[in-house]
């Protein structure tokens, strides 16, 4: 295998929407100023992450007589008080120069007669987004600074005495390993899908909300390298329609669709109207015998069926298709006017975007690892980030990341150090291996059984107890230590050994944080058995640091907007 | 929830491979795209839409509801005709303005 060596000032992990950010925002306030600006991507950054597929609407902007406060209160109140104020703030700021700067390239966004954006409720906004990424994508290819490496998997920080010094990462359809060095990185590499098994497994497992390419690697990364990490027990579970796992909310709040279940009662003012609770809700109500849940438009009008399908080809064409077949198998019985989808709870996800799972950061983004920053749905503590929110954050990390560069001083071009080794030598064993008697496949497909069963999934209705995490955690173990023996014939089969062991160690952090939340805070995103409803107690931060090969649980006081927090231990 | 890819229609550009969020497509021994893990396809549509040649149709998985319907995507300049082939061989096309915004 050939090693290729990169330098760079800034590196960043992943080119989905919050790389792609910190990449374009570093180089224009460096501009001129000869730095060199890295993307390692897995993919390729015209789809990469998850606005692949586009996006229909910008969920987090703030509306005419609304100000940043505002975006905090509702989400500190859709997560419970568990959220970061100072986080939290920051990035509300930014949310509308975000936005004007993606039309700045190209987003088409829907007016009103005055002009202004056509708002769905105060903090959403219109779009095309269809085309986000490949926009964001050839912003980024435009600047001379910015190196774009695809089809590279990073797998490991090279990390001494808590300050980073780089990443290694392996081709994806190369075989090359690459030692790459860098002043500062930035990680964006996303949240974490495909931990617990979903609705529909076997063929049809990656019918999933979150792109099942998101392993969560900056996480075990991180995890790995000793950095502290927050709130992960705060795990998301989307509300979808059933089937097409496309977003429900388009139906819900764009075109007034009443949730309900098979007796036609509308049950969400039952439940509460939080994230959590909608979730809840439903479960609850097909739990009690009353499903199966509909979003249900009734009174649509000529066009207007035909422009609904046309806003989910824009982020998750399966819905309109399966509208299309649905329409022609009830022939003259449809009724042209009304239209229902059945409504279920995904399977959980880490995801810092929608919750608050993720990186421990201080308020520049710094994580807890000198030089190593975070920045979308990998970043922990501020939730509701969505498109807008992540690229603000973005920014804030890349300013960071700049001035924690100028401080460092790259040494002189020297062999890869044992760390780097290591990790060279057990790739190599992976795809030298003559022979193993399980694949990728099994161990995924275990692993997602051990979660679903014992870590709160879909088959327990989310619910899980102290024994059962005590199973799933030494069904982890035993399978990260099958996972070493696997073979990789090639290198696209390595890098799906590294994401099943990427989800393998975050499955153990995140069950290490379901056990020491003594509460049930959100009761749609799991609830622990032992301890329903929420504590007095509960209101802290809980976080965790790998030492020594254990999981350490630190508790954190709550953070607030105004503070500004430095990591001090 | 998955591609088909019509071998035939294949011209082997590789723009599909090269799009592929998974690195799941891969050239055959013919030089035509195939889909190597089928399984873990997440439908976006990015191979569908970078292909000019129609050749790439997603459907959807039997267990999610799948009827047998193939959505292709052609584009004609700002313009994305979406067509659907339903099994009994009636199809329909949804064009989408790229210049215009969702309504919902």
């Amino acid at each position: 295998m050939d090693i290729r060596h990169i330098d760079a000032d800034i590196l960043i992990l992943g080119g989905g929407t919050a790389g792609c950010w910190a990449a374009l925002c570093a180089a224009r306030a460096s501009a001129g100023k000869g730095l060199r600006i890295v993307i390692a991507e897995k993919a390729r950054i015209e789809r990469s992450g998850c606005l692949a597929a586009g996006v229909n609407a910008i969920n987090a902007y703030i509306g005419e007589g609304r100000c940043p406060q505002d975006y905090v209160d509702y989400a500190r109140k859709d997560a419970a008080g568990i959220v970061r104020g100072d986080l939290l703030l920051s990035m509300a700021e930014g949310l509308n120069e975000s936005v004007r700067a993606l039309e700045a390239l190209g987003l088409v966004i829907l007016k009103d007669e005055t002009g202004g954006y056509a708002q769905r409720g105060w903090r959403n906004v219109k779009i095309n987004g269809e085309n986000i990424k490949p926009l964001l994508a050839a912003a980024v290819r435009a600047q001379d600074s910015v190196t774009v490496l695809e089809r590279v998997n990073v797998c490991s920080y090279l990390v001494e005495d808590d300050t980073i010094l780089g990443a290694v990462a392996f081709g994806v359809t190369e075989k090359v390993c690459y030692a790459l060095r860098a002043r500062a990185v930035i990680c964006a590499t996303g949240g974490a899908a495909g931990l617990y098994r979903p609705n529909s497994p076997g063929f049809a497992r990656h019918s999933m909300w979150y792109p099942p390419f998101n392993t969560g690697a900056g996480h075990a990364m991180g995890i790995l390298a000793g950095a502290e990490m927050t709130s992960l027990e705060m795990r998301f579970v989307a509300l979808r329609c059933k089937g097409s796992v496309a977003p429900a909310g388009t139906l819900a709040q764009g075109a007034g669709a009443r949730q309900m279940n098979s007796l036609g009662q509308v049950y969400e003012h039952v439940y509460g109207l939080t994230t959590a609770q909608r979730v809840y809700g439903t479960r609850q109500e097909e739990l009690e015998g009353r499903g199966p849940c509909v979003l249900r438009v009734d009174a649509l009008g000529p066009g207007e069926r035909e422009d609904l399908y046309k806003a989910y080809l824009n982020m998750a064409p399966l819905q309109t298709l399966r509208w299309v077949e649905e329409e022609a198998a009830a022939g003259e019985d449809m009724n042209a006017s009304s239209l229902g989808v059945a409504v279920e709870g995904t399977e959980p996800y880490v995801n810092g975007g929608h919750t608050a799972g993720g990186y421990w950061v201080d308020s520049r983004r710094q994580t807890s690892i000198r030089g190593l920053f975070a920045a979308g749905d990998v970043a922990g503590g501020s939730p509701q980030k969505y498109v807008s929110g992540a690229m603000a954050e973005a920014a804030i990390a890349a300013t960071a990341a700049l001035g924690y560069a100028r401080e460092v001083v790259l040494p002189a071009q020297e062999a890869p150090g044992a760390s780097f080794a290591a990790i060279f030598n057990e790739a190599r064993d992976f795809l030298e291996r003559p022979g193993a008697l399980f694949t990728v496949e099994q161990l995924e497909e275990a692993m997602q059984q051990n979660m679903d069963e014992y870590a709160g999934g879909i088959a327990s209705g989310y619910r899980y107890n102290d024994a059962q995490l005590d199973r799933a955690e030494e069904r982890v173990r035993e399978l990260t230590h099958l996972s070493g023996g696997l073979r990789a014939p090639d290198m696209r089969d390595l890098l799906r050994i590294y994401e099943l062991r990427e989800r393998l160690v975050l499955c153990r952090s995140l069950i290490a944080h379901l056990k020491a939340r003594r509460e049930s805070r959100w009761p749609g995103f799991g609830e622990h058995t032992q301890c329903p409803g929420s504590a007095a107690s509960g209101l802290r931060y809980v976080n965790s640091r790998l030492e020594k090969g254990e999981i350490r649980i630190i508790f954190r006081d709550l953070v607030s907007e105004g503070e500004c927090y430095e990591h001090s231990d | 929830m998955s591609i088909v890819i019509e071998q035939e229609s294949c011209n082997g550009c590789g723009r599909c491979l090269a799009v592929c969020p998974g690195a799941l497509l891969c050239a055959n021994a013919k030089g035509r795209a195939e889909i190597r893990y089928p399984a873990d396809c997440w439908s976006c549509a990015a191979c569908v839409k970078s292909c000019a040649r129609g050749a790439i149709a997603l459907y959807s998985a039997p267990a999610c509801g799948g009827r047998g319907g193939l959505l292709r995507a052609r584009r004609e300049g700002e313009i994305l005709h979406w067509v659907i082939s339903l099994p009994d061989g009636t199809q329909r096309t949804i064009s989408v303005d790229r210049r215009s915004a969702n309504r919902y």
